[in-house]
């Protein structure tokens, strides 16, 4: 038999296309999905509405000013049926101190880092830092708060302290900055490098004036990001800042966070209903952050 | 010596035994020698792969930005080996011009123009670098257009007036020659022609290099054309010449559309 009649053959074999089946898939998949994916939006809704719910009440000035009350003073608020006085000023201000050193600290090292795993793509030794990378990214918080109660609180500090804290944040938010860096520096036109290097731009030059200000957006939604992930982080504080019942602003310090205070607070059964509005304050916090890292990415995309 | 190649009297480049490598052994140009005329558009054309963009780039050098790149022969800039030039001097004195306009977003029109002075840290007073961003602008015919809107940026630019805003950053530097890579490929016909009659405006007062895929855009503007195949210049010679009359039988393929 001739190929053209082979060919004509298989044209009138009558193919079934199982339409009514096919389409009773589809939509059975499309139940699912939808469905999988309201399972997982319902417990989001619920958390966040639980802690409006518990922690509005005990949100006002004073939560912003003051430290937290002794167990006594709350155990006698809450058997009068008031709200418990004193807020969690010490937590905020030791946060705002650790984050914005170990942000001071990662930062510049997360960038530079970045930029060099992205100009030298295929180097062995980059391959080495990107793999390095991905595994600091892996390691557990209380680990890496472990490492840095050695090396720091026993060598350095020789006691708790915020600086032992924020380096232990720093670490962590390395491995973001660095990611984020070499994605977004991925993204700018091979050209915009080209123009300035043809104009006889210093390498240097290239760095600071093209490529770190066309791709400012990325850079500071990864900064954002990373930020928002050390707020909550409690484990490595606990081995590394310890918590101080008063406002501290010395790196040398034992100093508070608001993760901290929340841990405190959960050991503590006068104080329950400080816990929520604690959690929601530190919610609301890292959920504005992630809004505005959207509202930059968006504004600042490269086209 | 290739009788196909002309000689160039007292020519502003001198491109000698000029051979660029990829890894060693793969040579992207070979044994290139041709001088180019001053004052006078001279086209590179050949199909695709056939080197002229790597030769065009080794002029300036920005063929050392791809890596393992090894280049021998040289270039003479008037008297002086450009390999023994600072890039930054060179660069000067050779400007570029790319396939797709790319004007940096970050900065305003204006800043744009007067890049390669920022970004080089010259500094001009406030009255020469105003001059220097209306005569470059004017050079291009961008001027009328873009006066009000100096210190915005250029995105709102259509791409023919990005690429004019990027012959102006390459003119603002006042260089000797200006090379410039399939410069009208992301155009559409109109801006096409705008930028090609401005070349033939340019050519009075600086040298042009021009890579070109469009065979009728070599034919129309430029005074000298070069033929490569697979790295070798073929034919060299004037563009009437080489179009009414090539010696080459590749050349003659080429031109006449058979292949490439």
């Amino acid at each position: 038999m001739k190929n053209t009649d082979l060919i004509e053959n298989e044209r009138n074999v009558f193919v079934n296309d199982h339409q009514k089946v096919r389409n009773f898939k589809n939509k059975l998949l499309l139940v699912v999905v939808v469905l999988f994916s309201a399972l997982t939006a319902f417990p989001i809704i619920l958390i966040v509405g639980n802690l409006l719910v518990k922690g509005y009440h005990q949100i006002n000035l004073a939560f912003f000013t003051q430290v937290p009350p002794d167990t006594f003073t709350a155990m006698m608020a809450k058997s009068s049926g008031q709200i418990i006085p004193g807020g969690i000023v010490n937590g905020i201000t030791g946060t705002i101190l650790m984050v914005g050193f170990a942000s001071l600290i990662a930062i510049p090292f997360g960038i530079m880092i970045g930029i060099y795993l992205y100009e030298k793509k295929d180097a062995r030794y980059a391959n080495f830092v990107r793999n390095i990378t991905d595994v600091l990214q892996g390691v557990p918080s209380i680990v890496i708060g472990l490492i840095t109660y050695l090396w720091v609180v026993i060598s350095i500090t020789k006691g708790y302290s915020a600086l032992a804290g924020s380096i232990s944040l720093s670490i962590m938010m390395l491995p973001l900055i660095i990611r984020s860096t070499e994605e977004t520096m991925k993204m700018i036109p091979p050209t915009l490098k080209e123009a300035a290097v043809a104009l006889g731009t210093p390498y240097h030059k290239v760095i600071f004036k093209v490529l770190i200000p066309s791709s400012l957006g990325g850079l500071m939604t990864g900064i954002l990001i990373s930020i928002s992930r050390i707020l909550g982080e409690t484990a490595p504080l606990l081995l590394t800042a310890l918590g101080n019942p008063a406002v501290n602003w010395k790196l040398s310090q034992p100093t508070s966070s608001v993760p901290l205070l929340i841990w405190q607070f959960y050991n503590d059964p006068n104080m329950v209903s400080l816990i929520f509005s604690s959690s929601l304050f530190l919610m609301g916090f890292v959920l504005t952050l992630n809004l505005i890292s959207k509202r930059i990415a968006a504004k600042r995309s490269i086209q | 010596m290739n009788q196909n190649i002309i000689q160039i009297n007292q020519p502003i480049l001198s491109i000698q035994n000029l051979s660029v490598a990829y890894d060693k052994d793969k040579l992207a140009v070979k044994d290139v020698t041709a001088g180019i005329k001053k004052n006078a558009i001279t086209a590179i054309m050949g199909p695709s792969g056939c080197g002229k963009t790597t030769l065009l780039r080794a002029i300036n050098r920005m063929h050392e930005l791809y890596p393992n790149i090894t280049t021998t022969g040289q270039i003479k800039l008037y008297d002086e080996n450009i390999y023994d030039m600072s890039t930054i001097k060179l660069r000067r004195k050779v400007g570029m011009v790319f396939q797709r306009p790319n004007p940096f977003p970050t900065l305003s029109i204006y800043d744009n123009v007067i890049a390669g002075y920022k970004l080089n840290g010259i500094r001009l007073k406030r009255s020469e670098r105003d001059e220097v961003v209306e005569t470059s602008l004017r050079n291009v015919a961008l001027w009328e257009e873009v006066k009000n809107s100096l210190h915005k940026k250029g995105n709102f630019l259509s791409g023919g007036q990005q690429q004019r805003l990027c012959i102006a950053r390459a003119l603002a530097f006042k260089p000797e020659v200006i090379l410039l890579d399939e410069p009208t490929s992301a155009l559409d016909p109109i801006a096409t022609a705008k930028i090609e009659d401005l070349l033939i405006d340019l050519k009075e007062s600086y040298t042009i290099v021009l890579v070109t895929h469009n065979m009728s855009q070599a034919a129309r503007i430029s005074d000298n054309a070069m033929y490569m195949y697979l790295g070798e210049l073929i034919e060299y010679d004037e563009t009437t010449r080489i179009f009414t009359n090539p010696q080459n039988v590749s050349t003659q393929n080429y031109i006449t559309g058979r292949f490439g």
